[in-house]
């Protein structure tokens, strides 16, 4: 029983070394998926995510997850940051700052200021996305969650490639750049090409998800080939693809007849997605083909040999190699994929929700993408549900400028929180006073303790 | 080199989470003596080490220097006590040069803390003449040999005035030469009053050097030896039962030989050639030991056959089939099980189940899988399956395989690897920082594939391993094959073997040695079957 | 070579997970390839074609002088079609040489690699200039400008080297940068003092590092996640503020007293080199001896030396009772405070107030200059001038209208990092344990 138990140094010890001295801690779980892109880094480092088995892991397992776990973790992430973001509405409203004017003579008067900037800015937001009362119809007070549908379609297909890549211990930031090569192309198929109705949308989304998957695939080639850290390169390829659109935007061939801007043609009709639920929404079928993006990524990573191969590469490349694997295969097919995925929000945009080619045609999706595969934790439904989140955020931003003035900015603030907080889990429960009873004492403490029971040993 | 300071443990206490590594050890180190810690791997003789060092709080118990308790809250303190260490996987930053190496953390400075590495260079030299070291100080330690990569740990502790120095399994990664230089080193380090903490699981080498002995087992403190007591009584205790060299098994029935390697040479990426032009063959139902020090090649050798090395030349066939240049998908659909020496980065996934990392190589064969489509069913039916055949000890199927303890571990990556129809068994290592119990099962179930009838290939760089498993021993010396002996072998020709020195000047010649194997092998076959 | 047989197996996983004994072996086997010379040689054969055989026959003229200096010089007038080929025949020449060093196994040294870069730009600026409807443009502007553009990059890039050398990933260069933008217009308008500005922009850029530092160390969350999350966050907070509160007062708020350049007496005459060493605003100043002090720092002094051991094994510094943490801790402050001061550039001297993402993506610049200089604060600095050039020449060529796009200029950073990745620094990689939490037992 008494095994060895070596300095755990990250340096040069396997992660999954470290997690196994804390793998009791529940702080492990939520830790994990985070974790997974620090593969990316080291892939050898990489531990993957605990779910990673996805065969049953018995219900009290489970029950203790979300009562302990994660589960409660993020939601109290997600609070936390609502908080911190309400405080940041709070400080910059005039009444709040009147009332702080006179703080120490009526402190009350203070507090309710805060209390009301913050929860007017948060329930505009909530009916910008949600739900609006005042809407003169049902279908009006809908609209705001349509509306949240829609923007969350390429939030979610863009964070499924970003989550992939993670499964498989790469750090995808590429999805803008991703977006962008789809777009392009998807576009050009929409505009210059005039095919018949049916084939003409096919035809826009395969040369989309084909743009996507040769830029995202491109990153793999090289790393695969070169070592070249993905980071490092997603990045580069962001601003190449972006640079290559402006290009493309002031040439013959993409720009607008007649338009001095950069603008392309706009698409032909045989070539948008229809939209769902009559011209009264924005929302299109690309919103069913994210559910059905999720589906299959769910099947691939946790029922097909791919996701299983993807999955053991991320979490431990040298042991998946000499179980006969292909590293470098893996890793260009799964940044292939995952620009295929970044690639669908490309088309979501253009054939979409935009219509026509433009430099914006990724706006920030691209980046979100990153914080939504982060917040889902990696896992395919976990991704489709932060998309929603997000979505919402970003729908309902706009409402809460309009109706408030709060501009659109505390969106990035309470999205990149949220993140922070669900990457840190001990921050959270500290700040929830919710620390686990066998706290670890502090390192003083415990050289103390140690020298007073060996004294009296 | 004027101080001369006792040590002492007491009631030390270090546990990892339930895991009690270090139990109540006392300990008296006294000046100017050689103390060697005796113990398996895995005793907790590292971790009392790192307990000394700072490193590593106790959980209870204290240190005393000179009868004063004193409290070590880093290295720094340690070191301050005059304590220095030589750790088993050496702390020198490969881009730096000796002497920046050897100033790190003391480093002695001009004005505004720029750092004067002359100083430093002139106390490497002082030492290097004293203790005759030849070490440059301006090398790269990334380019220096591992003998002199530990002189300069051990120049790092000197300059910092270390008057007890621990030495953690200096020996694994040396040459027998270079272990008997190290060992006069540590008799130079004594006369000039140095108290020296070895640590060690190598018999011979603590008889010769210890003025004391502390044996550890299982965390605890088991006794205290003369260095005069006899071998056998030194590993009985050092393993807690009296210790049978030889395993129960029947001899090799060796059929046809179906696994040959002719002229293999692999090279590194920095241009060396860690295997050089080796030839040798197994035959069906034997069992192949590779024996020699860490780090001699065998590891290239066991990747060239599966695939992993790049740059490989010569020829590998398995039933006349030719290896070299296949993927390891390939060699593996060939029929070779694989056991790589370092589990847990090369054969499992710490985070994936323990039902996963049982078809980790298997998972996109039939029953598992169907095209692409994997079936979790049968998965999970194959990991009951297995788990029962080979015992292995988790809570689940769906546990994590990391949170395994080590020879579970083993237990798991064997099982995965025997649980199919081999043509070729290899195992690195496969009994490394495993317990006791384990071994034994595991050297059972080698047997038993032999003995179905599967050629056999064992690289241990403990001797012992070699010699209770091998029905022939191919020894390797810097990539070369120094030759192969039969299993009854003496320690003292192996030894030398490996050291590079082949066995000319006894009777057998590697060519004798196999037949000779072969004639005692063949006359006894009467129970061979018995374990299949 | 003919008995090698080379299967056409994928590489193998980076090391690290053996101990430091493999990694040591692994990086001190640095196998003298191909890729190097190949790549060479293509750019030459790119430089023959291209801007020798079928460059322009125009004379481009290069002016030397500008009126400030005290003495002045004639412009240099190249044709086009002889200059480019000279020159393009001379980078073959440094390509046949990396192919001959190759063939005795040998490594190209460092300083081929920039000459050619130099000779390669020179080249490349000759055709640009040759092709463009007015062939001439001012040399010493084009160069002070480029440094001129250089200063956020170094600063930025600088920042990064201090992270890296530790051992944390800094990818929230860029949310430094804008994080000391933002505070140095706020404070220096408030304060109407510059000085104060620039000294808030440190601080800035040090807080922004201490979220950094304070998650990836204590909370062993992910380095690169806390990178990407905190540009979003510095973004988001700038943006709201500014829309928030600077957007309602602007004068108040939003109109920093800037730092002028410094003009040094006589030496800032001196044709070329006066403008970009002697007259600099401040933060130009600054600059230069930031650069300085960085690489002095690193590898001259005791501070420099323990960096470096826990950027490139932390467990090897903690036996020496080095504290790895809390080492890593302050550089990683130090570095935010460095691109802070960075940031300050944009509202302090590029321009006189602050806009929203004003720092524009120029982070990941300096992160890619960080990459290109190979880690090292000169190497940086050379690399953040190279892309300093670039972004000068893409404004340029658009006014003296030249056949190349200018989106293919503003690209060029990019492709050129793309290139030194995958290619000429191939796997030559920062310090080892960079990207690695450090966990003690």
């Amino acid at each position: 029983m008494p095994e060895k138990h070596p300095p755990k140094h990250a340096a040069n010890e396997p992660a999954g070394n470290a997690q196994e001295a804390t793998s009791a801690d529940e702080s492990t779980a939520a830790v994990v998926s985070v974790d997974t892109a620090g593969g990316a880094m080291e892939p050898s480092a990489v531990p993957a995510t605990a779910q990673s088995g996805q065969l049953p892991g018995g219900p009290d397992t489970l029950l203790r997850r979300i009562f302990t776990g994660s589960g409660m973790v993020s939601v109290l992430a997600v609070l936390l940051a609502l908080i911190i973001g309400g405080l940041l509405i709070a400080s910059t409203d005039e009444r709040v700052a009147t009332a702080a004017g006179y703080f120490l003579a009526r402190p009350t008067d203070f507090l309710t200021a805060v209390w009301d900037a913050a929860t007017r800015s948060y329930l505009a937001l909530f009916q910008g996305s949600v739900f609006n009362p005042r809407g003169n119809s049902v279908a009006a007070q809908f609209a705001p969650f349509m509306e949240t549908l829609t923007i969350a379609t390429p939030l979610i297909t863009a964070g499924l490639g970003v989550a992939l890549a993670f499964r498989a211990g790469l750090f995808n930031i590429g999805a803008q750049g991703q977006i962008i090569v789809a777009g392009i192309l998807a576009a050009w198929v929409g505009f210059a090409l005039h095919l018949p109705l049916g084939l003409h949308l096919l035809l826009v989304l395969v040369a989309g998800i084909i743009g996507g998957a040769f830029w995202g695939g491109l990153v793999g080639l090289l790393k695969a080939r070169t070592g070249a850290h993905e980071v490092i390169l997603t990045i580069m390829f962001n601003y190449i693809a972006l640079y290559f659109l402006r290009y493309l935007l002031n040439t013959p061939a993409f720009q607008r007849p007649g338009e001095a801007n950069p603008i392309s043609p706009i698409l032909d009709p045989t070539a948008v997605y229809p939209q769902i639920f009559g011209t009264q929404y924005r929302l299109h079928l690309g919103f069913l083909l994210a559910i059905a993006a999720t589906v299959v990524v769910w099947w691939l990573l946790n029922r097909s040999t791919v996701g299983f191969e993807f999955r053991a590469v991320g979490a431990n490349p040298k042991a998946a190699q000499t179980a006969g694997i292909n590293v470098s295969r893996s890793t260009i097919l799964v940044m292939a994929l995952a620009g295929g995925l970044a690639g669908m929000s490309g088309v979501a945009q253009v054939a979409g929700t935009e219509k026509v080619l433009t430099d914006g045609v990724a706006a920030t999706y691209g980046f979100d993408a990153i914080t939504v595969a982060l917040l889902g934790r990696s896992t395919p439904w976990g991704t489709f549900a932060a998309g929603l989140l997000f979505g919402a955020f970003r729908a309902g931003a706009v409402q809460m400028q309009i109706q408030t003035g709060t501009p659109i900015d505390i969106v990035l603030v309470v999205q990149s929180l949220i993140v922070l907080f669900i990457a840190a889990p001990p921050l959270v429960r500290a700040i929830f006073g919710l620390n686990p009873r066998r706290r670890k004492p502090a390192r003083a403490a415990r050289s103390r303790e140690a020298a007073t029971t060996g004294g009296a040993a | 080199m004027v101080r001369v300071l006792k040590l002492e443990l007491r009631g030390i206490t270090k546990r990892f989470g339930s895991l009690l590594a270090n139990d109540h050890i006392n300990l008296v180190v006294e000046p100017g003596q050689i103390h060697c810690l005796l113990g398996e791997n895995g005793a907790g003789k590292s971790t009392l080490m790192n307990v000394l060092y700072g490193l590593y709080e106790p959980s209870e118990g204290e240190i005393l220097i000179d009868d004063k308790p004193v409290s070590f809250r880093g290295p720094g303190d340690a070191m301050a006590a005059g304590i220095g260490m030589v750790h088993q996987h050496f702390m020198l930053v490969p881009v730096f040069t000796v002497a920046e190496n050897v100033a790190l953390g003391a480093e002695p400075t001009k004005a505004a803390r720029f750092l004067d590495l002359d100083a430093t260079r002139s106390r490497i030299k002082e030492i290097s003449d004293q203790y005759g070291f030849d070490v440059d100080p301006d090398a790269l330690v990334e380019d220096l040999p591992v003998g002199v990569q530990q002189r300069v740990e051990i120049i790092k502790a000197l300059v910092r005035n270390a008057n007890v120095l621990i030495l953690d399994e200096p020996t694994a990664v040396l040459t027998p030469q270079e272990t008997d230089e190290l060992l006069d080193i540590m008799r130079q380090l004594k006369a000039s009053g140095t108290s020296i903490v070895f640590i060690s699981h190598k018999l011979r080498e603590v008889k010769e050097v210890s003025d004391t002995i502390t044996v550890i087992r299982r965390g605890k403190v088991v006794g205290t030896a003369d260095p005069a007591a006899s071998t056998t009584d030194l590993a009985s205790m050092m393993v807690g039962r009296a210790v049978s060299l030889v395993l129960d098994k029947a001899p090799a029935r060796p059929q046809e030989k179906t696994f040959e390697v002719r002229d293999l040479t692999v090279i590194a990426p920095n241009g060396q050639h860690v295997v050089d032009g080796l030839s040798l063959d197994i035959s069906r139902g034997e069992i192949l030991a590779v024996a020699g020090v860490q780090g001699n090649g065998q590891t290239e050798l066991t990747e060239a056959i599966l695939g992993l090395q790049e740059r490989v030349s010569g020829s590998v066939r398995l039933d006349g089939k030719e290896l070299v240049g296949r993927s390891v998908k390939e060699v593996l659909d060939a029929g070779v099980g694989f056991v790589p020496e370092d589990r847990k980065v090369d054969g499992l996934v710490g985070t994936f189940s323990v039902a996963e990392n049982l078809v980790l190589d298997l998972y996109d064969k039939p029953p598992f899988a169907k095209g692409i489509s994997m079936s979790p069913a049968k998965i999970m039916e194959n990991a009951k399956a297995r788990i029962g055949e080979f015992d292995v000890r988790t809570p689940s199927a769906a546990a994590a395989a990391g949170t395994l303890s080590g020879g579970n571990q083993q237990k798991l990556v064997m099982a995965r690897e025997l649980s199919r129809p081999l043509r070729l068994f290899i195992a690195s290592q496969p009994t490394r920082g495993v317990d006791v119990g384990s071994i034994e099962f595991l050297h059972r179930r080698i047997v038993a594939e032999r003995d179905q009838g599967t050629p056999v290939m064992i690289v241990s760089t403990e001797l012992d391993e070699v010699m209770e498993l091998a029905d022939r021993i191919a020894v390797l010396y810097k990539g070369k094959l120094v030759g192969v002996v039969p299993a009854g072998t003496s320690r003292d020709v192996l030894g030398l073997m490996m050291a590079g020195i082949p066995p000319e000047e006894h009777s057998h010649s590697p060519q004798a040695g196999q037949a000779a194997g072969r004639t005692t092998i063949n006359t006894s076959d009467a129970e061979g079957g018995d374990h299949a | 070579m003919s008995t090698t047989v080379s299967s056409s197996k994928p590489g193998k996983p980076q090391p690290g997970g053996k101990g430091p004994d493999t990694r040591a072996a692994a990086v001190s086997a640095k196998p003298v390839t191909w890729k190097t010379p190949v790549l060479l040689t293509a750019f030459g054969l790119v430089a023959l074609v291209f801007f020798g055989l079928l460059a322009p026959t125009q004379t481009a003229s290069f002016g030397i002088s500008t009126g400030s200096d005290f003495f002045q010089l004639p412009a240099v007038e190249v044709n086009a079609f002889a200059g480019g080929l000279v020159l393009s025949i001379l980078l073959l020449g440094l390509s046949g040489y990396a192919v001959y060093l190759k063939t005795k196994d040998r490594h190209v040294p460092g300083w081929l690699t920039v000459a050619f870069i130099v000779l390669f730009t020179a080249a490349f600026l000759i055709w640009v200039v040759g092709g463009a409807r007015t062939p001439s443009i001012s040399l010493a502007g084009l160069i002070a400008g480029s440094v001129t553009l250089a200063v956020p990059l170094v600063f930025g890039s600088l920042s990064g080297v201090l992270c890296e050398r530790v051992g944390v990933v800094n990818i929230a260069i860029e949310g430094q940068l804008l994080g000391g933008a933002f505070t140095a217009a706020i404070v220096a308008s408030v304060t109407q003092n510059p000085l104060i500005g620039l000294l808030a922009a440190a601080v800035a850029g040090a807080v922004v590092s201490m979220v950094l530092a304070l998650f990836s160390i204590k909370y062993l969350v992910n380095q690169i996640i806390v990178g990407v999350v905190l540009n979003v966050l510095v973004s988001g907070v700038t943006g709201f503020l500014f829309s928030t509160v600077m957007q309602e007062d602007s004068d108040r708020f939003n109109s920093p007293p800037g730092l002028d350049a410094i003009e040094i007496p006589v030496l800032s005459g001196i044709p070329i080199i006066g403008p970009i060493l002697f007259r600099q605003s401040l933060v130009g100043y600054l600059m230069y001896i930031a650069v300085l002090v960085v690489w002095v720092g690193l590898f001259k002094t005791r501070w420099g030396l323990r960096v470096r051991a826990v950027g490139e094994h932390p467990q090897a510094a903690d036996t020496l009772g080095i504290n790895v943490n809390a080492t890593r801790f302050w550089n990683v402050t130090l570095g935010g405070a460095v691109a802070g001061i960075g940031g300050s550039f944009f509202t302090l001297v590029a321009i006189d107030s602050f806009t929203k993402e004003i720092s524009g993506g120029r982070g990941f610049i300096a992160l890619a200059a960080l990459i290109f200089g190979r880690w090292n604060p000169i190497g940086a600095f050379f690399a953040a001038l190279l892309f300093g050039f670039a972004d000068n020449l893409q404004s340029i060529v658009t006014i003296i209208g030249t056949p190349v796009p200018s989106q293919f200029m503003a690209m060029l950073p990019y492709l050129v990092t793309v290139l030194a990745v995958a290619g000429l620094v191939g796997k030559s990689r920062g310090p080892a344990a960079s990207g690695i939490p450090y966990v003690k037992g």
